[in-house]
């Protein structure tokens, strides 16, 4: 019998439920095996659909206004469920360094978030999926609120600013949602992506929905939350906003927002397509001039997702197939980059670049692991990023040759950063500080993502296949 | 009509027991009455009938309204258990007022006549002028009742002139009559003057702008049961009477009339939002919180029959939203002079299912999915969209942005740990604690199944 993909939501959840009520020493490891559960079913249920059976899960739910919780799987949701569910016990995984307090409810947080996650990256119901798209936002802020660093003044400050920010968005997507519903009577995406728009409404309607998916990716100049919000954040909070919750703004660009506003008026799809690429360009400016390695790394992962975001608004099948690789491919690199920062900020307690240097020579494996994410990072060839990021570059020149040719400063730019934190962070003379060599856990969590990262690369069919 | 007949009794039953020396039984017994008068109230739910005249009627909406305000009376009820019980002896008292309330919005949305609303509106107001003032001690108590009573009374004054002018347009008080003659006969000038002067009585006892000043003082001032009454029960007895009268002349009011009224809609929500950021008080906090809800439930008014459900559902979600959360307010100032928000600092800490009810009744004002308030808001402006008003919604939508923030304000404080004072405790209290996780409960339950409300109309 083939299995259900509602089965990964039901799980999800009864683990938060079993998380919350454990005490705080099981509380992780429940939480681990609850997504490696889930991690399994997930590839079940690949395969399952790739054998043709019939994995979805539809149910009306309320009559009047017609809403159903239609959970429905095809290649672009499979992808992003698999990025979900094999990211999160990564992550879980990755949090062990550090002891947090009252873990238990930080861990039903966490699963919870991933349940809210991955049912926006599976309902076909506008309305489901709007209330899974907020549910994944307030686990979100607890947990950045009350594990972040900081002071208490600062990182509330911090954590409000960003609710409100994207709350404030994805209202307006509501506000998109109610106003289709009134012209097509329903909420189901088979009904919305077929409704006929003129471009006036059209434009209203993709503009509601830039609003929301421009703040969560972010785009410039919806972006100032972001590298705040990332810094303020627990290490666990950082990798889940990144790795995973962004993409939930990406994915609903191919899946929403281009094939029902895709009538928009030429000039405000060419607009945002420019607001992506500068936003590229000022990100990977701001990176050249961080210090803190945390804020780096979330001005470069800005760049990147710049760079998603413009290959999806292209429209065309390249950007689209390019935005899913390097979804995941960003997806695992931006978890492996923030637990190398926060394994440097274990041993050296700071986050300052110039408080670093010399780990080379004390941790040769670190450095190796450091070096291999860096360069799928980058997008050198052979690695996985190489892949999307080529992709999306070749989608964008099939557009405008221009946008491609400002779009690839980012690539330069990329390595330039990449490299210069990574010489001043890693290389250079001995440190007088003691820098200990990665012990076993960390071993298999970097191990993983490099053979991911590597793996891809040189053999990308295994995933291009759910899609293509 | 049986269940205003059982509420009457109810209410000289409770004088009597406590004539007759049984004061402990006083509270069960109107909780066990209350529960038979619903019961009353629900047999009535398919039958069509007119009482008297003429001056009550009943049929399905008014059956669904005044089973909603038995059930938050029953609520208050249970709570004035607990919060008059260094008063006790005057036990009989509040409760019995309570049953008056009741009977009060009973008629607000039963009556078939002008008089009967007027009634009804004046046994409503006239308890609750003495229930703000009831804590004879406490000044701001005796300032609130006497700012309440002023100003109501100015408030009835101006639905009575309004009255008789309709009177003196139609030559009736019975509403299937004013009906009949304001859609077949040209009407003089003065009937609309009529229904404006009405219109001003109205917005100010569902405190909309421009007639929402007296709110925060008065709930400031009164008891703090008294403020879970004014802004759960009397808010929604006011907004039902509102519907009920807008469906006869909203009709018969000139073409633009329905701007004006947006235009209200539109600047109590401003106001409502904008004005509750900078409160410390929770009391004024949620004062201006129910005005912006007026605002939202005006606009529900506005869009006629079509949104009924809509507009019942939305109240359904607010007024137990209130009821959550008054409790857990209750909980929490249970000995405190005042009612300030930097009380629930740390309130986590000691009663973390109490702190995340709270949090969840603001959540679900503040309309975050899954909780009954984001149906409420999604329903109203899918029908707002659907008959053209895109500047209300896009104002609705972006006061309800600024109303997370003071919404998270309350559950953010509740959340910090690193100053909350450690020698602080907390009263148990049973009936406080299980009215909040009920009214809850069902707040939880009607945002997963939207349907048990929308669809019995």
């Amino acid at each position: 019998m083939a299995m259900n993909c509602i089965l990964i939501l039901l799980i999800y959840i009864l683990g938060a439920g079993a998380t919350l009520a454990s005490n705080a020493k099981n509380a992780g490891k429940i939480a681990l095996v609850t997504s490696l559960i889930n991690a399994v079913i997930a590839l079940i249920l690949t395969a399952d659909y790739l054998n043709g059976s019939d994995i979805s899960f539809v149910q009306q739910w309320i009559s009047n206004p017609n809403i159903s919780l239609s959970f429905v799987v095809d290649g672009l949701s499979l992808t992003m469920l698999l990025l979900t569910t094999l990211l999160l016990p990564i992550i879980i995984l990755a949090s062990f360094n550090t002891l947090y307090s009252k873990a238990n409810q930080l861990y039903a947080l966490v699963l919870f978030m991933a349940f809210a996650m991955a049912g926006t990256f599976l309902a076909q119901d506008g309305l489901v999926y709007y209330i899974c798209w907020e549910l994944a936002l307030l686990p979100i802020f607890f947990i950045g609120l009350l594990w972040g660093s900081d002071e208490w003044k600062v990182r509330k400050r911090v954590m409000v600013t960003f609710f409100i920010y994207t709350f404030a968005g994805s209202l307006f997507m509501l506000a998109a949602f109610a106003y289709l519903y009134t012209k097509t009577g329903s909420f189901a995406w088979t009904d919305l992506s077929k409704a006929i728009l003129t471009t006036k409404e059209a434009n209203y309607i993709f503009l509601a929905f830039f609003l929301a998916y421009g703040i969560k990716i972010p785009v410039f100049p919806l972006h100032t939350w972001q590298a705040n919000t990332y810094e303020k954040s627990p290490t666990i909070g950082t990798m889940l906003l990144s790795g995973i919750m962004l993409k939930m703004g990406l994915y609903s660009i191919l899946r929403w927002q281009m094939p029902i506003a895709g009538n928009v008026s030429e000039n405000i799809l060419k607009t945002v397509i420019v607001l992506c690429i500068i936003g590229i360009i000022y990100a990977s400016l701001i990176a050249l001039r961080s210090e803190n390695i945390k804020r780096l790394l979330a001005y470069s992962s800005m760049a990147h997702v710049g760079l998603i975001a413009a290959g999806a608004y292209i429209g065309n099948t390249t950007g689209y197939q390019g935005a899913i690789i390097q979804m995941v491919a960003h997806g695992f690199v931006v978890v492996g980059l923030f637990y190398l920062a926060d394994i440097i900020h274990n041993r050296y307690d700071s986050y300052l670049i110039k408080d670093m240097g010399g780990i080379r020579s004390q941790a040769p494996k670190f450095t190796t692991f450091f070096l291999i994410i860096l360069f799928a990072s980058i997008g050198l060839p052979g690695t996985f990023g190489f892949i999307g990021e080529f992709t999306l570059l070749f989608a964008l020149s099939e557009k405008e040759l221009l946008y491609a040719v400002f779009a690839g400063t980012s690539i330069i730019l990329g390595a330039y950063y990449m490299l210069k934190m990574f010489q001043n962070a890693v290389l250079g003379s001995p440190n007088t500080k003691v820098f200990s060599e990665v012990t076993t856990k960390e071993y298999v969590v970097l191990g993983i993502i490099c053979v991911v990262l590597i793996g891809l690369g040189i053999y990308p069919k295994l995933l291009t296949d759910l899609f293509i | 009509m049986s269940t205003l007949i059982a509420l009457a009794s109810l209410a000289v039953l409770i004088l009597v027991l406590e004539i007759i020396n049984l004061r402990k039984t006083i509270v069960p017994l109107t909780l066990i009455g209350l529960l038979v008068a619903l019961g009353f109230n629900i047999c009535d739910f398919n039958t069509i009938d007119s009482f008297y005249n003429n001056m009550i009627v009943v049929n399905k909406t008014t059956t669904q309204f005044s089973s909603l305000f038995i059930v938050l009376t029953f609520f208050i009820v249970a709570l004035g258990q607990s919060f008059y019980k260094e008063q006790y002896d005057k036990i009989s008292d509040y409760t019995s007022l309570k049953i008056f309330l009741l009977i009060g919005a009973y008629c607000m949305v039963a009556f078939g006549n002008m008089v009967m609303f007027f009634l009804g509106l004046e046994i409503l107001s006239i308890t609750l002028y003495i229930l703000a003032g009831s804590d004879r001690t406490n000044i701001k108590s005796n300032e609130a009742g006497m700012k309440y009573f002023l100003m109501g009374s100015f408030a009835s004054g101006f639905i009575l002139f309004g009255i008789a002018l309709i009177y003196g347009a139609t030559a009736s008080f019975d509403l299937d009559q004013i009906q009949l003659a304001s859609s077949q006969l040209a009407m003089p000038k003065w009937f609309i003057v009529g229904f404006v002067l009405l219109l001003v009585g109205l917005l100010f006892k569902i405190a909309a702008f421009p007639f929402h000043f007296w709110a925060p003082d008065v709930y400031q001032g009164s008891p703090l049961l008294t403020t879970t009454t004014m802004s759960t029960l009397a808010k929604v007895a006011a907004v039902a009477a509102f519907y009920k009268l807008s469906l006869v002349f909203f009709p018969a009011m000139p073409a633009n009339f329905s701007n004006l009224i947006a235009f209200l809609i539109i600047v109590t929500l401003i106001v409502g939002n904008v004005m509750a950021l900078k409160q410390n008080n929770i009391k004024r906090l949620m004062a201006y919180s129910g005005i912006s809800h007026a605002g939202f439930m005006l606009m529900a008014i506005l869009l006629g029959k079509q949104a009924e459900p809509h507009l019942f559902y939305y109240m359904v979600a607010y007024a137990i939203a209130g009821i959550a959360a008054f409790s857990v307010i209750l909980y929490v100032c249970q000995d405190k002079k005042e009612e300030l928000v930097i009380h629930f600092r740390g309130f986590a800490k000691h009663k973390p299912v109490l702190a995340v009810t709270l949090s969840l009744a603001l959540l679900s004002m503040a309309g975050i999915p899954i909780l009954a308030g984001f149906f409420g808001k999604l329903f109203l402006f899918t029908q707002a969209l659907n008959q053209g008003y895109y500047v209300m919604v896009v104002i609705a939508v972006i006061t309800s942005i600024i109303s997370i923030y003071y919404y998270f304000k309350v559950i953010i404080v509740m959340f910090t740990y690193k100053n909350a004072d450690a020698t602080t405790t907390y009263q148990k209290n049973f009936i406080y604690s299980t009215v909040a996780i009920i009214a809850i409960v069902i707040n939880l339950i009607i945002g997963f199944c939207p349907s048990l409300i929308i669809d019995l109309f």
